[in-house]
């Protein structure tokens, strides 16, 4: 067997095409909705870390840290295996949507909070001098100004989540790698997990590119 | 009205403290403004002048005594909102909004603590910024205006609240020479007009000229109050003929 029959074999590339979709719209569906969550999610703990009360941000705090520092994927496996012990038991896509969401907030929670550190202190007190409540002075002053900031960093940690999700074939979940190694199984052939590979890269290099350009582009905007 | 003695002043300052760490920046202030005052206040760097009007609509918060203004006492909840309606302020570096055009920096406060119409309130800024002389840049955003510009703007977000009084922190002072004269005139046309004024500045010729009182700091206190003519011409104190020395005469 030649290497093109062995990895590039097309006949059973097509043969496994329905599968591998099916698996990449759950990846993608996963994938978003982990973002989102994420985004939002993040958003809350930084609003509650800056300006909560003290119990709260030391919750925040700790919370943080203690995603940053756990493996997504002994976390991922903790959620589907060892939460059904005490009685919660989670689907693989939602064991999957919990654990990618819980971990995503906690990294884009610092991205927004170094965001809205970057604002200078006389903004918030142009705002408050004002009279404009907590509220509007984030929604119509510090946020629009802090997005800016943040969306390069945010992109790329949405590049990490969609990721993130291939871990998910670990709980069983039949995402895009799983149907992958299935596809393979079934072919006795590697060509599927090329194949993935490829619609991964298809998925995300657009996004990397986006970064890249977000980053060149604010980098010029700096220089001003 | 020079009058110290007005029965019911519409700023009230009563044993003001204000500490930084081991650091005391106000030492027990007192001080009174009378509704419709021009209140000028002068010192050496560092001498708490922009701590003291900062007090006033708590972007600094004290440690000891009372700040009143209008019968409120200033401190945290339901009521700073109140105060803060009442008190504009314009900043030494403008603080303009960079996310919005220079006449929505005007109306947000309308739109939003007074609860105007986004068309109502566009309006209402639109005549501000005619009136401060610069109409035609309200489409702009504020990096594409002067310095100069940029403050008049400034002025114009504190009017648009209709504020009983305003507080101006070296307004000045972040200005290239020639654009100092168009934020002084424009402030010039606000005293007099009944909207009580407190002003930190460094242009001496200025304070003289629109001040009703001069009030003169040096760490933390206050070393002197008098008239612009008496402060200029006969200061009292050792400390503000040091100062006034070293500011005039160079
Ligand atoms: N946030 C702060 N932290 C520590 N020290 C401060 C702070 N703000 C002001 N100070 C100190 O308080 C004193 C008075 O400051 P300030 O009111 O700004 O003086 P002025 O406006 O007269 O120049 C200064 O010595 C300054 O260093
Ligand atoms: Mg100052």
């Amino acid at each position: 067997m030649d290497l093109v029959t062995t990895f590039f074999n097309w006949p059973i590339f097509v043969r496994s095409l329905p599968l591998l979709l099916d698996g990449l719209w759950r990846t993608i569906a996963l994938g978003f909705l982990s973002i989102v969550l994420g985004l939002a999610g993040g958003l809350m703990l930084a609003l509650g870390r800056m300006y909560g009360p003290r119990f709260l941000k030391a919750v925040i705090i700790a919370y943080v840290d203690v995603f940053r520092a756990l493996p997504v994927l002994v976390w991922l496996v903790i959620v589907y295996y060892a939460l059904p012990f005490v009685g919660i038991s989670l689907s693989p896509f939602a064991s999957a949507a919990f654990a990618l969401t819980t971990v995503s907030s906690a990294y884009t929670a610092e991205i927004y909070r170094a965001g809205i550190d970057a604002i200078p202190r006389g903004q918030f007190e142009a705002a408050q001098a004002i009279g404009l409540s907590a509220f509007d002075l984030m929604r119509d002053v510090v946020l629009p100004q802090a997005i800016r900031i943040v969306i390069p960093p945010l992109t790329n940690n949405s590049i990490n989540v969609m990721k993130d999700t291939a871990l998910a074939s670990v709980v069983a979940m039949p995402d895009l790698l799983k149907q992958a190694t299935q596809a393979q199984a079934l072919a006795a052939n590697p060509t599927p997990l090329i194949g993935a590979a490829f619609l991964y890269l298809l998925l995300l290099l657009p996004l990397v590119r986006l970064v890249a350009i977000f980053e060149k582009r604010l980098g010029r905007s700096g220089r001003r | 009205m020079t009058t110290v003695t007005s029965p019911s002043p519409i700023i009230s300052m009563r044993g003001v403290t204000k500490r930084f760490g081991e650091f005391s920046a106000l030492k027990s202030i007192d001080l009174d403004v009378a509704p419709g005052e021009v209140v000028v206040l002068l010192g050496p760097s560092g001498s708490g002048k922009s701590t003291l009007i900062r007090c006033i609509n708590l972007l600094e918060t004290y440690d000891e005594g009372d700040v009143v203004v209008d019968g409120i006492r200033v401190e945290e909840g339901r009521n700073l909102r109140q105060v803060r309606e009442e008190v504009g302020m314009v900043f030494q570096a403008f603080n303009l909004f960079p996310n919005l055009t220079v006449r929505d920096n005007v109306a947000l406060g309308p739109v939003r603590v007074r609860g105007l119409s986004w068309q109502a309130a566009r309006e209402k800024a639109q005549a501000l910024l005619a009136r401060v002389g610069i109409g035609e840049q309200a489409e702009k955003y504020p990096i594409q205006l002067s310095g100069g510009q940029q403050q008049r703007v400034g002025i114009a977000r504190a009017l648009a609240m209709e504020p009983r009084i305003l507080l101006f922190d070296e307004p000045t002072s972040a200005l290239d020479p020639e654009m100092v004269g168009e934020v002084l005139d424009v402030i010039r046309t606000l005293a007099g007009t009944g909207t009580t004024m407190l002003l930190v500045t460094h242009e001496m010729g200025f304070a003289r000229k629109v001040a009703d009182r001069i009030v003169f700091m040096e760490a933390g206190e206050i070393k002197e109050i008098a008239s612009p003519d008496r402060f200029f011409t006969e200061p009292s104190s050792e400390r503000a003929r040091a100062f006034l020395d070293a500011v005039l005469n160079h």
